[in-house]
């Protein structure tokens, strides 16, 4: 089941970069970031299969971070919310060149 | 290398498979936060059941506790604390030449996972048949990751923990809103 678990894997990956990329959402692109890890982990619980567990010590930090990143980031939106009042990233272009 | 797997086994790893990759496509193409919240609360749903299916039984019920419990009830209580409910466009795309460049590269990387899929594992990494589910045995499905998790990664783990007092502090300090003065 290793080469399914990373097609997938490469699959929901992919799916995450083409929502960052299309969507004007904040929330949403946040979302698409969060899958983009979860992806990744299924690779390294897939080959900690075969690598020993080390591979799943490492889901537990990539977990760790994305938690730490969701609060961050959504925190980041509500402030921005608060100062323009949409969270559209059209609208947010103050460093476009 | 890897075992033989029986037809049940298999059958349910696709299917839990097909309902991620759904649930993914159905996520990323919703234009309402809300919807897209909760199909991606699906394909964490599913990919839990992926992981207890590959021996990772303490991975899974984290990714239920902390993905599909905490995070997205976050995301979804910071819709509804900004009434952000109604869907948004999606971004124009480019001219044609810029979609013709992203299939190219789009191409060229599956062309990349495709060689090395084929290479094999290199076998001085790997461990001995039936490794993992000695340590299983001798420590349960939580020791096997707390044991690493205490001796070889301490350092990270602490590390991890300045991680988090940061990221509280941080999070306080973004939604908190104007400076409170100091005295």
């Amino acid at each position: 089941m290793l080469a399914e678990s990373l097609a997938l894997s490469a699959a929901l990956f992919t799916i995450g970069v083409i929502g960052v990329l299309t969507h004007r959402n904040a929330i949403i692109i946040f979302m698409c970031v969060e899958l983009m890890l979860t992806s990744v982990n299924l690779t390294f619980v897939a080959f900690s299969r075969f690598y020993g567990a080390a591979g799943q010590v490492f889901v537990v930090f990539v977990m760790t971070v994305s938690a730490a990143e969701a609060a961050v980031g959504l925190a980041i939106i509500i402030a921005i919310f608060r100062h323009r009042q949409t969270i559209n990233l059209k609208d947010i272009n103050l460093l476009r060149g | 290398m890897e075992p033989h797997y029986s037809l049940f086994y298999t059958f349910h790893f696709y299917l839990f498979g097909v309902i991620a990759l759904a649930s993914a496509i159905a996520f990323v193409t919703r234009k309402s936060p809300v919807a897209a919240a909760l199909w991606l609360v699906n394909t964490m749903f599913s990919l839990a059941a992926l992981f207890v299916m590959l021996e990772a039984e303490f991975i899974g019920v984290i990714q239920v506790f902390v993905y599909a419990g905490a995070i997205m009830v976050v995301f979804v209580f910071v819709i509804m604390l900004l009434n952000l409910g109604a869907p948004s466009e999606l971004a124009q795309a480019r001219g044609k030449w810029w979609k013709l460049a992203a299939g190219v590269v789009g191409l060229i990387l599956l062309a990349e996972i495709m060689v090395i899929s084929r290479g094999g594992l290199p076998p001085s990494l790997v461990v001995a048949p039936g490794h993992n589910q000695r340590q299983l045995e001798e420590l349960n499905a939580v020791g096997v990751i707390a044991k690493p998790l205490f001796n070889e990664y301490l350092l990270a783990f602490e590390l991890t923990s300045v991680l988090l007092l940061v990221a509280i502090a941080g999070a306080v300090v973004l939604g908190r809103g104007r400076a409170v003065r100091a005295r």
